[in-house]
């Protein structure tokens, strides 16, 4: 039997080159998201906005979207958002949060509930008050942060300061590129986004520590390789393994988007986002930064217990 | 070399085989787990039968999920009143006249007493109210409840402390989940869980629950009832209270109370036998028997007020004195309204309101969709990476595969044992990790290719493989622990499903993918003695 092989044996690419187009383009599009982020800013869901909503389904079958929009601004909750989704006369309704504390938002539901409870199925009620709403934020905005420093304690650990640096440059560079889909794409940013977003600084992490694990063992057997062909070196090595990993979590996400039915696919859909410029950043960011943070900038190499024994063997 | 003691076989299959059978009843519905549990003979002890299955989330299995916080303002006011009262009866009890009333301040009231003489008189009294926080038999430290300032002209002020606020706060946290749990009955095939969240929340969810208007309608009231009289004219010690049958008119009403909800031994719906009319026939305990006897016989042919939360329910009048402890509430209320007060004076006053600050609600429709949509999802994704890792590594691939699906049946088993609940999020997890489960095969296998190329012999490779792969396996596992530990004390509900899944895929795939994998080639080369990788 042929097997298949997705990345050539014996590869000598030079990866490095790429950091020519790869470094501008990322920074481009960095700093557009933060101009966007901060002109626009980010479509939060319930979640972090507070409100009411609603997932209603025509018990015929086919749903009304503009007599339930027209019904629903009549309600005077302030400007609802329907949108019609899925197949089978499925209608979602966002209405903000409304003044008056916690108590007033139960009126949204009722008032709703009355009126289109008759000819549509109500399949998903969720209210946020301000104040859970405020403490979603809080607790998303740590999670993050959290696990960037985390990660720096991390990396701190295990690997020499210059492949800290430059790993953690790539971690943050895919946070900020995964806000940047949210904001382009105005998916909506809820709690589900910040598991997304964890998830996606997990992954980052794994693909250069895998491609900086073989960069240190090479570093310790081609004492006086450049550092550039150093790197070259170590993702040809490591490219079959990143390719079929990145192929396998793909597959698995791409099931997501296509079977896992609309309440997962938005995350499924930013996680897929994530393999891909995880892939990208430790090949072509984290990587080819180690030429300029310099790859042997301290004498004192650190050699872990697993490493060192490998390697007298 | 590659070799495998017997004694390491026999543990790996052991835990292996332990962890498939905990799967086991996850993988039924509710009968065959029922028929199942039935056909195990009765000498087995049962802690040996896995019996235990995965818990479905709310957005799985449809229900009702409300957060509700106690409101500590209004808890507040209620302890300011008891205070006043307190106040009041010392100020009676000593004889002593404050210059300007009781004047209330925030989080306390303030009298004025210019004269030395009364305030030696009062001030040990006051003491009394300012009891130590927490059981004093235990040796608990933490302050006082009530704080009390003098000035030297006389102005006395109570409040309470912080500390007195958040323990009164605590208490009454505990109090209302009694409460709660007693209001909320359904018939109890669905087994609704009430927890404390936090300092000052109480989570309630109810599975199978569609429209939780019911259950908010239930918990929206305090339930505090009081029996008194409607004033006559020129009375002075009267409330204004609306009343319900007249539009929410106010009415004067006697602020002495002659017996309150926590005197009723029992509240059940019922009809009039005359009018027809929905009614709530009550029963008091002896103390509120004799009171309500004593009042009625001494107020003939005056009118009742039924008092609750502030709202006059109903105002009979007294036709004949009432000694016998039972009585009714009627008035114009619907089916639906008496069964909801016979509830609420079943089960005690909440000390507090509680706000509904979060409340989420799937319909079992959408329930089931997520099942499917989630049962298909893994399924595709297994396939499609199975496929995949063969034709990229054919036997070893294979091995990998065998590897996969015992890790994602672990992962449900510990899942069972765990009683942890499976979301939607937490479906995803298990077909992210498919995904990234096979990365550590993915590891050992590029990495044994590779020594194998550099010129080892094949055994000496696939030893390599192994020991070199695994620092980077502990590495990329570590990476996303991290990630997985943080989401899961952050992230609340659906979310934490996710991060439960993710941890117990990173705990079992070191198992499966590095041990297990290992295992199976080790004995393929004993077996076969093969020439050549087969990749």
């Amino acid at each position: 039997m042929r097997l298949v092989r997705l990345w050539p044996e014996n590869s000598h690419f030079d990866f490095m080159r790429f950091r020519r187009f790869s470094f501008p383009l990322s920074a481009v599009i960095s700093i557009l998201t933060a101009l966007m982020l901060f002109s626009g800013g980010l479509n939060f869901g319930i979640d972090f906005r507070g409100g009411t909503l609603m997932e209603i389904q025509a018990k015929s079958g086919q749903a009304n979207v503009g007599q339930i929009r027209q019904t629903a601004e009549g309600f005077g909750f302030g400007d609802v958002e329907v949108q019609e989704f899925g197949a089978a006369g499925e209608v979602s309704l966002r209405f903000p949060i409304q003044s008056g504390g916690e108590a007033a938002q139960a009126a949204v539901v009722q008032k709703a509930r009355d009126t289109f409870g008759n000819d549509y199925e109500f399949r998903r009620v969720e209210t946020v008050g301000p104040r859970v709403s405020g403490e979603l934020v809080q607790s998303g905005t740590i999670g993050v942060v959290l696990s960037v420093i985390a990660v720096l304690f991390y990396l701190w650990f295990r690997f020499e300061r210059e492949l800290a640096i430059a790993s953690i440059i790539g971690t943050l560079h895919d946070i900020v590129l995964t806000i940047g889909f949210f904001v382009i794409t105005r998916h909506e940013f809820n709690m589900t986004s910040i598991a997304a977003i964890l998830t996606i600084v997990g992954y980052s992490l794994n693909e250069t520590v895998v491609v900086f694990d073989r960069t240190r063992e090479l570093m310790r057997r081609y004492k006086t390789m450049p550092a550039e062909e150093l790197l070259n070196l170590s993702i040809n090595h490591t490219m079959s393994r990143t390719v079929m990993t990145a192929a396998t979590t793909a597959l698995s996400l791409l099931a997501l988007v296509l079977f896992g039915g609309q309440a997962i696919q938005g995350f499924a859909q930013v996680m897929l986002y994530g393999v891909v410029i995880c892939t990208y950043s430790a090949i072509c960011i984290s990587s080819p930064m180690l030429i300029y943070i310099g790859l042997r900038g301290s004498e004192t190499v650190k050699v872990p217990e697993g490493s060192r024994a490998a390697a007298a063997e | 070399m590659l070799r495998f003691s017997r004694s390491k076989i026999i543990a790996t299959v052991a835990i292996i085989v332990i962890g498939l059978l905990l799967a086991v009843p996850s993988a039924m519905n509710r009968e065959q787990r029922q028929a199942y549990l039935n056909a195990i003979p009765s000498w087995v002890p049962h802690w040996l039968v896995p019996s235990r299955a995965i818990v479905l989330g709310l957005d799985l299995q449809g229900g009702s999920h409300v957060l509700l916080e106690v409101d500590a303002q209004d808890l507040l006011r209620g302890q300011v009143t008891i205070l006043r009262d307190d106040v009041r009866r010392i100020l009676r009890d000593t004889r002593v006249s404050s210059q300007n009333g009781i004047q209330t301040v925030p989080r306390g009231v303030q009298i004025r007493v210019p004269d030395a003489a009364d305030r030696d008189r009062l001030m040990p009294r006051l003491r009394e109210l300012s009891q130590p926080i927490g059981n004093a038999m235990l040796g608990q430290a933490g302050g006082n409840a009530v704080e009390i300032n003098t000035t030297p002209d006389g102005v006395i002020t109570l409040t309470y402390t912080e500390a007195g606020i958040n323990e009164r706060i605590r208490r009454a946290v505990d109090q209302s989940i009694e409460v709660v749990r007693r209001r909320i009955d359904f018939g109890g095939t669905t087994e609704p869980s009430i927890q404390r969240q936090g300092a000052d929340r109480i989570l309630v969810q109810v599975p199978g629950l569609q429209d939780p208007q019911q259950l908010k309608t239930l918990l929206g009231e305090t339930g505090n009832l009081e029996f008194r009289l409607l004033a006559q004219p020129g009375a002075t010690d009267v409330d204004m209270l609306p009343m319900e049958d007249q539009g929410g008119q106010r009415v004067p009403v006697e602020r002495r109370v002659i017996a309150e909800g926590g005197d009723l031994t029992d509240a059940q719906p019922a009809f009039d036998s005359q009018s027809h009319q929905p009614i709530v026939n009550f029963r008091f305990n002896i103390r509120g028997a004799q009171r309500f006897g004593q009042a009625t016989t001494e107020n003939l042919g005056r009118q009742l007020a039924i008092v609750l939360d502030n709202r006059v329910i109903s105002a009979p009048t007294i036709q004949s004195p009432i000694t016998g402890g039972s009585g009714q509430i009627s008035g114009s209320f619907t089916v639906e309204q008496v069964n909801n007060l016979a509830v609420l004076l079943r089960s005690g006053a909440l000390p507090a309101k509680l706000t509904i600050v979060e409340e989420r609600t799937v319909g079992p429709g959408l329930g089931r969709d997520s099942i499917q949509a989630g049962k298909t999802a893994t399924y595709v994704a297994g396939i499609f990476v199975i496929i995949f890792m063969f034709a990229t590594y054919g036997l070893f691939g294979l091995f990998a595969n065998i590897a996969l699906l015992v890790h994602v049946g672990l992962i449900f088993g510990l899942m069972s044992v765990l009683e942890a609940t499976l979301t939607l999020p937490g479906i995803a997890g298990i077909v992210l990790t498919i995904g990234t489960a096979v990365d550590s095969n993915v590891l050992i296998y590029e990495r044994i290719r590779e020594e194998f190329k550099a010129g080892r012999s094949m055994v000496s490779a696939i030893q390599a493989g192994f020991d070199r792969a695994f620092a980077t396996i502990v590495d990329s596992n570590s990476t996303m622990a991290i990630a997985a530990v943080i989401l899961f004390f952050l992230g609340s509900g659906p979310v934490r499903g996710f991060a439960v899944v993710f941890i117990l895929g990173i705990l079992t795939t070191v198992l499966t993918a590095v041990t297990l994998t290992r295992m199976m080639i080790a004995l393929w080369y004993h077996w076969m003695r093969p020439k050549a990788l087969p990749f």
